[in-house]
């Protein structure tokens, strides 16, 4: 894998050869996360995110096996099981607090990871697969946000699942048995209740497995870096530890200053208050509205109020709704530049900033209540965010010059810093 | 957070930087070292008794309806609690044993409250395996020494729940307990 | 193919957004929203300060004992408390006789089964007990309530935007419907039944002014005195405590946890810094 130049893993202490003989394990993390990985010297703080998506993964897991252990997955008892948690078990509220606005900040993290690679192109062949396995975490994610939200059987829970599952009831004629399938009943209950549980259970550690697949395949062209052009030599890499795990290290101490501040400090800020009310069928909250993360589709799917003549507009803006993620599969496609970073593209520059503000848009708009302004507002804001991917970018790859790319990385590190002579550099490359 | 190794590939050495830079990267290591246990301890606490289990750690017994030679089943830290008023016969065939000759030697006297000898309060466990013992029920097997018999592995107590024959290693267990009027006791 | 294929599919969704939204925009000139009652008269609820306010925050026991003394003497008539047990009240300053001495002369009483007949039957709490439902069950609740179920108090104040706020807010806005709301919306009139109060989403409630008079309830000496105001916040004060029992823990421990953090983060960058200012001078 990756560059010939690359340190070899040579274990001295004889328990290590005996190990690396029978099973190399150790060989692998080295030459994956260890000093036989080189990297490009010239990663920003954008880099930190990828690490940073593990960290959240490794903090849901271990406090969403804690949760199970406390659950009661039956609509009877669900709500004050949780309850009890957070009342009565040793650190209870810790674990559910932690587990609760980990999945915000997972997905935090993640969006700012997306958010790079959309930037910097790390799309781009060689690195397509990359982008697709990470497409395919992305939406295994919001599965099982989805369905590990219903699990507190609050309000929200409740009329969420309902809503949800109702999406697929605007498919023609098989979407209400599609819907009652997946509930396992005509409204969520406790056959939904127990389903949801086990595959919430179930669907993190797939997730790890595709991240398995997701670095596999980034390890065989190696990291992009933010000038897009790509390895050339040894001078323009350094292993990734210690100097990418020194920096992660960092990193990771930022990310667990502002999780452990909302932790502690605004648990429920995330949150909404409905879903401290027991989840009740005979009554919707005023305001529907799923967690956070979700608004930006969540606007798109309401952004379609006409009929297009036998199309529903349900049933348009379901398909909208997950038009809006599919089309990411086909960005690699689709954006045809050669050149991979944003830095050196001044049109697609300003057209992605005008993107990233429109998705911030979306999200408002998606937490706001459906009715004017907010509904026009959201039908501009949607139609901008499907030009941009299906009709603007192809445009710009074709069309735009782009300005001129560094000779190397080590070239771009040390114009950087306005040295010539590598010797007496010493600043980070930041 | 990502583990900081502190010696160096590249090599510097004879610098006088040297000490100050491995004792940063020495205590960042060690820091998050710290933390990671810190984190640990909640994760390992959560699985003790939590307070809604702890609160029911004691048990209310009214004695007002068993007679002499009855005995009650009731429950305590979720397990069963054997409650038996002792007949004179009974109280005097448990203090015919010479104590000392016993598997695990314990007089009557030992096992319960002063002045209150015909109240016998014990777990319905099994020292041997934890079963539930027959001989708190009428009509239940009491064994051929009159107490309590353990159908599982065959072990014999007698009328002060001593034990005395079968693979049990212990005298049926005397949880704490007080009298809190004449005729109630707090277990736990 | 796929540039071509994602023009067109570009093009339709765009399109047709762009048309609905001249289609909206049209409308929303033709005819403007008409603005609802609720919106034109629901405020928000009232700020009060409180001891737990604050990322240092912590209960204030005394308030705490006078909040849950007004839940004792006028809400508990009506509200369960279900998540909350005797035993907990321990958190409020009382001692364990306190407790069971509260629990055993509760005014209702836990369901039971009668021992010798397995009769449903009842018995005096115990600290271990939760707070017994004042109704058996939500059809009880109705029936004795004009057809609304008193909500459970246990979480009401995370159940509600700026919770402890808004239960203060409650309980001292009603008052009578605005002449001029009645002016604008004949329709709005507070039906019969129910009660005006612009802290409650839809404007008109079931529930009567709980909190009627200074001096319902009678505090022990050395406290403030009992007038509405003071009781209202008061039971706010309570009723977040009851859904957030576990907050002084969590600000204790996010402090510990914040100082740590900030001093391992600062070592972590310095060692950062000093791995890759190696690397620098090598090269």
């Amino acid at each position: 894998m990756s560059f010939p130049w690359a340190e070899q893993y040579t274990p001295k202490n004889p328990v290590m050869v005996w190990i690396d003989e029978k099973l190399p394990l150790p060989r692998l993390a080295y030459n994956a996360v260890g000093a036989g990985y080189p990297v490009p010297r010239n990663l920003n703080y954008f880099w930190n995110f990828g690490v940073l998506a593990g960290l959240a993964l490794m903090i849901q897991i271990v406090t969403g096996v804690i949760m199970a252990m406390h659950y009661g997955a039956n609509d009877l008892v669900a709500f004050s099981t949780v309850e009890q948690t957070m009342r009565d078990v040793n650190a209870g509220w810790l674990m559910r607090y932690a587990h609760a606005n980990g999945a915000s900040f997972f997905f935090i993290v993640v969006y700012l990871h997306i958010f790079r690679g959309l930037y910097f192109g790390s799309y781009k062949a060689p690195r397509e697969m990359v982008w697709l396995l990470g497409l395919v975490i992305f939406l295994l994610m919001m599965a099982t946000a989805f369905m590990g939200y219903v699990l507190p059987w609050g309000q929200m829970s409740y009329w969420g699942a309902k809503v949800i599952t109702g999406l697929f009831g605007a498919i023609p004629v098989v979407g209400e048995p599609i819907q009652t399938w997946l509930l396992g009943g005509f409204a969520p209950g406790n056959a939904s209740l127990n389903r949801f549980f086990s595959l919430h259970f179930l669907l993190p550690f797939v997730i790890a497995g595709v991240i398995i697949l997701h670095i596999w395949a980034l390890h065989i062209p190696g990291s992009s870096n933010p000038t897009g052009v790509e390895v050339k030599g040894p001078q323009d890499t350094v292993p990734f530890h210690p100097y990418y795990t020194a920096k992660d290290g960092f990193g990771a101490g930022v990310f667990l200053i502002a999780f452990c501040a909302l932790l502690f400090f605004a648990p429920n800020f995330l949150g909404h208050p409905d879903n401290y009310i027991e989840a009740n069928p005979l009554s919707t909250p005023a305001h529907i509205v799923p967690e956070w993360y979700f608004w930006p589709f969540y606007a798109i799917l309401r952004a379609f109020t006409v009929d297009f003549f036998f199309v529903p507009a349900k049933l348009l803006g379901v398909l909208a709704m997950f038009a809006s993620i599919l089309l990411l599969f086909f960005l690699p496609w689709l954006d045809t530049s050669p050149v991979r970073s944003g830095k050196y593209r001044p049109t697609f520059n300003k057209f992605f900033w005008i993107l990233v503000i429109d998705v911030l848009i979306l999200g408002w708009l998606g937490g706001a209540p459906a009715e004017e302004p907010f509904v026009m507002m959201s039908q501009v804001a949607a139609a901008y965010y499907f030009a941009h991917f299906l009709i603007i970018l192809p445009l710009i790859s074709r069309f735009e010059k782009p300005l001129p790319l560094p000779g190397s990385i080590t070239e771009a590190v040390l114009a950087k810093y306005g040295k010539t002579d590598g010797a007496t550099v010493a600043v980070p490359a930041e | 957070m990502a583990i900081v190794e502190h010696t160096d590939s590249t090599g510097i050495s004879g610098d006088d930087g040297v000490r100050r830079r491995d004792f940063i990267n020495i205590a960042a290591v060690s820091f998050a070292g710290v933390g990671a246990v810190a984190v640990v301890l909640p994760l390992i606490d959560q699985m003790n008794p939590s307070a809604d289990v702890l609160a029911l750690a004691s048990t209310e017994v009214d004695l007002s309806a068993i007679q002499p030679g009855q005995a009650i089943k009731t429950t305590f830290r979720s397990q069963p609690l054997f409650v038996r008023q002792l007949t004179e016969k009974e109280i005097a065939e448990a203090d015919k044993v010479d104590a000392s000759t016993l598997r695990d030697p314990q007089t009557l006297e030992e096992r319960t409250v002063d002045g209150k000898k015909q109240w016998l309060v014990t777990m319905g466990v099994c020292t041997h395996l934890g079963c539930v013992p027959l001989g708190a029920g009428e009509g239940e097997n009491k064994g051929e020494y009159g107490g309590y018999f353990c159908p599982c592995h065959g072990s014999s107590y007698d009328t002060a729940a001593r034990i005395r024959k079968g693979p049990a290693p212990k005298n049926l267990e005397v949880p704490k307990f007080s009298f809190t009027s004449d005729t109630a006791i707090l277990v736990g | 193919m796929v540039r071509i294929g994602a023009f067109l599919v570009g093009l339709f969704f765009a399109g047709w957004l762009f048309i609905s939204f001249l289609i909206g925009a049209v409308a929303y000139v033709s005819e403007p929203p008409v603005p609802t009652v609720e919106k034109a008269f629901h405020e928000l609820p009232k700020h009060v300060a409180y001891s737990f306010d604050g990322p240092l925050g912590h209960y204030d026991k005394q308030q705490l004992q006078r909040g849950f003394q007004v839940f004792k003497e006028v809400c508990s008539a009506c509200h369960s408390l279900k998540f909350v047990a005797f035993r907990d009240l321990e958190a409020l300053g009382y001692n364990e006789a306190e407790v069971k001495a509260i629990a055993k002369q509760w005014a209702i009483k836990t369901p039971s089964v009668d021992p010798a007949t397995g009769e449903a039957s009842t018995r005096e709490p115990v600290p271990s007990d939760y707070f017994p439902k004042p109704f058996a069950n939500n059809v009880a609740a109705a029936a004795a309530n004009n057809n609304a179920i008193p909500p459970d108090l246990s979480l009401m104040t995370k159940a509600r935007h700026h919770g402890s706020a808004y239960v203060y807010s409650l309980l001292t806005g009603y008052q009578a419907q605005p002449a001029e709301l009645l002016k604008k919306f004949p329709d709005a009139k507070t039906p019969e039944g129910l009660h005006y109060n612009p802290y409650f989403a839809n404007l008109n409630l079931a529930m009567a002014p709980p909190l009627s008079a200074d001096g319902q309830v009678t505090y022990g000496p050395g406290q403030p005195k009992p007038t509405v105001d003071q009781m209202a916040q008061d039971v706010a004060a309570f009723l977040t405590w009851t859904a957030e029992p576990k907050l002084e823990n969590r600000h204790r421990a996010g402090l510990a946890t914040l100082i740590f953090l900030l001093i391992a983060t600062g070592l972590a960058y310095m060692s950062y810094q000093n791995i890759w200012a190696d690397k620098k001078k090598a090269a």
